[in-house]
């Protein structure tokens, strides 16, 4: 495992394109494009305020960086780079943006919601979609980029509208039997769309792309309800993690309940693997060896190695206690992800915050279960194999795969606090990301890293 | 408790004294009386001894204490005087008598006295214990009856908390009802606010959305170098109806691929499952067929005929067509084969699993059990063993034989003869002495029938002797006898006429007043008769008497021949033993056959005795 320079950023904007061949990373108010081989500056373009979001386009010839405070979007060209584009909203203001698909279009969602403004690349033409609903996940486009759907919220009720964003026509408007509709996501055929109520209703409705409704699940009343909602990659599970710290995973043929995945803080069963982060004051030539940092002599040793150990069962994690009379508590499952390949699911609990669950969908059964140091802040599936990255904030980014689990010291001046990580779409690489800087990762190649990861497992 | 203890502590005493009291009472007033009876006794005896007999009043105290004596119902104490006036004498013989009756009764007295004293003693000591029994379990008792209001208080108690806890549970259901009442008021109040304040927002939305969009803001635009191409090289198209509808159709398109792709996948999946179910079958199939063949008497007939037609419907599946089929017409076929082919193997499994466990079992149960094969063989070898040890043995008696037959020496040859004789000499001998035994006591017999007989004849000679002077007398009395008497005279005759068949024809004839005269019975009726010979009114009693013995004696003449009672006859002194005979009815027969035995007998050792 290599890790490339650490270089400046802002704001945790960093971005693969989607072909993979670049990386986007945001230095303030400026733009620096890269090639992901040699890390060379690509292109470099400025902006006119920093830069508060970006976003490849699909086909990646195209970056747009949003400055929500100005109510300005710039798109930038990376095949000419003369090429400029800048899309004032005025005194609408602009609280999110977004390419459509075909990447020749701009979704700019006003200030209040008041509307979404459809920016044309390629004609002067302008569409305003009216009354889209404020909500954390108000549209979704299908994997294919055909068809968009909009959550909306009109007379106090709330409805799905289905574009064709081709031409931007709608196809579908229908209510949706919801009390305050909070997310939707299509499935990744494009066929489904599940739309879910307010967590103060335990509501998963599931639409076909026509607008029937084609079945709606209700696990309980009164308590709390769905917190987090993922599709297989197979479009064949639906995982609804809900605030009783549980997933329950629906089927497409009936989309009913298959099976209900507990978040227990105590594990007994001994076919569970357990691997406890455990951290130890470093002993000279074992930790550094391995993962020689890559100017020589330069990085500092670490303070203190952490490795897993597999912990024996019963094995009780830590629990947080709610606060309960606080908004949006601390509990449930808040962290769905799907591996690639569907095989396997990666929960978090938020009431058990150090602990990653990993699930066989295969078996419909806990697999393993990772405990780390300190919270979990994010996880990320490898997109090309059963491979999961975390980082918790500290210095470490951690990996896991069926046949173990490394924990992996990210070497540089200074402590680099991995907040966010994102894979390369090859899993060759990930980008880890702190605060002012990120670095890339780069692995090895599969039966290198395989043997490492069997070596660590052996090892701890 | 302490109240209790207050309460009943008076009680207790009162009632130990009570108890006490009356314990007392009975052992006292014995002893009281005792002492009563006893004590001044004595001191009167004292009295009685220094005040009661003075040499002066001697004769008042002997006659006082005679009249206390006889009064006691002892004995005077004076000699029985002959004379009314003379004096009485003092007999000392007397008084001493009674004063040793006195003195034995005083004795039995205090023996008595002390025997009542110590079963006093006993009773009042189990008086005692079953007092101190009463007392205890009076306290038991109220020490129970104490626990049981304390408990009874407990439960009571508990009963009060449980009806407090039932009412908790109901007022805490209550609250619960509330609550979910007010959280459904409040969730209806606050969707109410909600969506008034949502019309609100989207009143003051559309304002501001007309003042945005009307104030012509010059701001909102889009500066833009130059278009760009649309992303798949095509010019965007005007919106129209058409577009429309090929926008549903592309959207249907969608579904029906989807639909398409699931079917695909489904159809897959069924032949996946057929292929596997076809693999299972066939494998079920090979794995059963060899076990029918093999032990055709252990799989049933029914479950034969299922292979059977399983084996057809393989055949019939086994074409490749069968996929092309629609499941339906499939299905059912499939299914059904599987489904009993299952049956099969799962019965056979559960076979071999009883017959596992079943080892298993005896294997747990004795460890040192032999299997069947060992077993066998075992038997095998011991058979053979024995066969051996037959042949053995036969060869054995061979040798033995021909040692026999081919006479190896003189000497061992005499030798055994000598012991062959010496034993027939020993068995002769044996047999002699037995031989001897029995004769003796055939001797014996013989003697005791000689005699017997001979008694017979002197007892027939005092008959006939008695019934000539009995019909001499007859016949000198007979002018006093009526007609009937004549008749009995006549058969009389016939009867001295010696003809024992006109004898027993009067017997049948005579009106059987009396029962047959025991054997003990009649020779005191005879001796009777021989007494009171002169008696009229015995003549019926003689006659049957008579006709008793007429009776025996012809039954003597069925079983002997006449000359043997001839002589008999002749001797006339063998009456007696008739009579003998005549008491044992039965074993007449017996006797008489071995009188015959012994006379054989008697003859025989006559030949043998040289």
């Amino acid at each position: 495992m290599n890790f490339s320079e650490v270089f400046k950023l802002s704001g945790l904007l960093c971005k693969f394109s989607p072909d993979g061949k670049y990386l986007a990373s945001c230095v303030q108010y400026r733009l620096v494009v890269r090639d992901v081989n040699t890390l060379q500056i690509v292109q470099l373009y400025t902006c006119l305020d920093q830069i508060q979001h970006i976003e490849w386009s699909a086909d990646s010839l195209f970056i747009l960086c949003a400055m929500y405070k100005r109510g300005l979007v710039q798109v930038w060209s990376l095949e000419q780079p003369e090429w400029h584009c800048k899309i004032d909203e005025g005194s609408a203001g602009l609280v999110a943006s977004c390419w459509s698909p075909d990447g020749r279009h701009i979704l700019n969602t006003t200030e209040f919601h008041l509307r979404i403004t459809v920016w044309s690349l390629c004609t002067k033409s302008v569409s305003y979609i009216k009354y889209p609903k404020a909500c954390l996940q108000g549209t979704t486009f299908t994997r294919d980029g055909r068809y968009m759907a909009l959550a909306e919220r009109r007379d106090c009720k709330d409805y799905v509208s289905i574009f064709v964003c081709s031409d931007w026509q709608l196809l579908r408007h229908f209510d949706t039997d919801t009390q305050d509709l909070t997310g939707i996501e299509w499935a990744p055929n494009g066929c489904v769309l599940a739309v879910w109520d307010t967590c103060l209703e335990y509501k998963i409705l599931l639409y076909s792309l026509d607008g029937r409704l084609l079945s709606a699940y209700s696990a309980y009343e009164w308590s709390l309800g769905i917190k987090s909602v993922a599709w297989s990659p197979s479009s064949q599970f639906l995982a609804v993690g809900s605030y009783d710290g549980k997933v329950r995973i629906l089927n497409h043929v009936t989309w009913k309940m298959i099976t209900e995945f507990e978040h227990p803080a105590a594990i007994n069963n001994p076919k569970i693997v357990v691997y406890k982060e455990a951290e130890k004051s470093p002993q000279l030539g074992l930790g550094c060896l391995s993962f020689p940092p890559p100017r020589a002599g330069a990085g500092p040793l670490p303070t203190s190695e952490s490795k897993y150990e597999i912990a024996s069962v019963p094995v009780s994690l830590q629990t947080l206690k709610p606060v309960t009379d606080r908004a949006n508590p601390k509990i449930g499952v808040g962290m769905l992800a799907f591996s690639p390949d569907s095989y396997f699911l990666a929960t978090r609990n938020d009431n058990v915050p150090n602990a990653v669950w990993v699930w066989d969908i295969q078996k419909l059964r806990l697999f393993a279960v990772l405990e780390q140091l300190s919270p979990v802040r994010a996880f990320q599936w490898d997109p090309q194999q059963p491979r999961l990255a975390i980082c918790t904030g500290g210095s470490r980014v951690y990996l896991w795969s069926p046949a173990g689990c490394l924990s992996v010291q990210v070497p540089g001046e200074g402590d680099f606090a991995v907040l966010s990580l994102c894979w390369h779409l090859s899993g060759d690489s990930m980008a880890l990301l702190s605060k002012d800087h990120f670095c890339l990762c780069f692995l090895e190649t599969e039966a290198a890293v395989g043997t490492a990861c069997r070596q660590l497992s052996g090892h701890t | 408790m302490g109240d209790w203890m207050t309460v009943t502590d008076p009680e207790n005493k009162t009632l130990s004294q009570h108890t006490s009291e009356t314990k007392m009472s009975p052992s006292s007033l014995y002893s009281q009386q005792v002492l009563c009876s006893s004590i001044p006794l004595s001191k009167n005896v004292h009295s009685f001894f220094s005040a009661f007999c003075t040499e002066d009043n001697i004769e008042q105290s002997i006659s006082y204490l005679d009249q206390e004596l006889t009064t006691f119902g002892f004995p005077s104490l004076y000699e029985e005087s002959k004379g009314k006036e003379t004096k009485r004498e003092l007999n000392i013989i007397a008084v001493l008598n009674c004063m040793n009756e006195l003195l034995v009764l005083q004795r039995k007295n205090l023996l008595a006295q002390e025997n009542v004293e110590t079963q006093n003693l006993k009773l009042g000591s189990d008086m005692d214990h079953l007092q101190s029994c009463y007392s205890k379990l009076k306290e038991q008792l109220e020490t129970s009856r104490r626990e049981m209001i304390g408990l009874q208080e407990r439960d009571r108690q508990l009963q009060c908390k449980n009806r407090n806890l039932h009412q908790l549970l109901k007022n805490e259901k209550d609250e619960v009802q509330k609550l979910q009442n007010i959280i459904a008021s409040r969730a209806t109040q606050y969707n109410h606010d909600m969506k008034r304040k949502e019309r609100e927002y989207n009143k003051l939305k559309e304002r501001l959305h007309q003042l945005v969009m009307n104030k012509k803001d010059k701001k909102i635009a889009m500066d833009i170098l130059n278009y760009v191409g649309r992303a798949d090289g095509k010019r965007g198209s005007w919106r129209t109806g058409k577009t429309e509808a090929r926008n549903e159709d592309e959207m249907y398109k969608i579904l029906l691929n989807d639909y398409e792709y699931r079917q695909k996948q489904i159809l897959m999946e069924n032949a996946e499952l057929k292929k596997v179910l076809q693999q299972m079958k066939k494998e079920m199939i090979s794995l059963l067929s060899p076990q029918k063949k093999k032990p055709r008497e252990r799989v049933d007939d029914s479950t034969g005929t299922v292979i059977s037609d399983v084996e057809e419907d393989a055949g019939e599946l086994s074409r490749e067509s069968i996929w092309d089929l629609s499941c339906e017409t499939v299905r059912e076929q499939l299914t059904n084969s599987i489904r009993k082919q299952w049956r099969i193997l799962k019965s056979h499994v559960e076979k071999l699993d009883n017959q596992v466990s079943k080892v298993h079992l005896e294997g747990f149960n004795d460890e040192d059990v032999i299997s069947r094969q060992d077993h066998e063989q075992e038997t095998e070898k011991l058979e053979l063993e024995i066969q051996q040890c037959k042949e053995m043995i036969k060869t054995q008696q061979q040798l033995l034989q021909q040692q026999l037959a081919t006479a190896c020496d003189d000497d061992t040859t005499s030798l055994l003869r000598d012991c062959y004789l010496l034993e027939e000499k020993e068995r002769l001998k044996e047999e002699w002495s037995l031989f001897k035994e029995q004769k003796k006591n055939f001797e014996r017999e013989r003697r005791s029938f000689t005699e017997a007989a001979i008694r017979l004849g002197l007892e027939r000679k005092a008959f006939e002797e008695e019934r000539a002077s009995w019909l001499k007398q007859q016949f000198l009395n007979m002018t006093t006898f009526d007609h009937q008497n004549s008749e009995n005279v006549k058969l009389f005759s016939a009867f001295s006429g010696s003809s024992d068949q006109d004898n027993l024809t009067v017997h049948s004839r005579q009106p059987q007043k009396k029962p047959h005269s025991t054997s003990n019975g009649s020779p005191v009726c005879m001796s009777k008769l021989t007494k009171s010979l002169p008696a009229s009114p015995s003549t019926s009693d003689f006659c049957q008497t008579r006709s008793c013995v007429s009776e025996h004696s012809s039954v003597n003449v069925l079983n002997i021949t006449p000359e043997d009672i001839k002589p008999n006859q002749v001797g006339g002194e063998c009456t007696n033993q008739k009579w003998s005979v005549a008491s044992r009815p039965g074993s007449q027969e017996g006797c008489y056959s071995g009188c015959s035995l012994t006379y054989t007998n008697s003859h025989v050792e006559k030949d043998d005795l040289p």
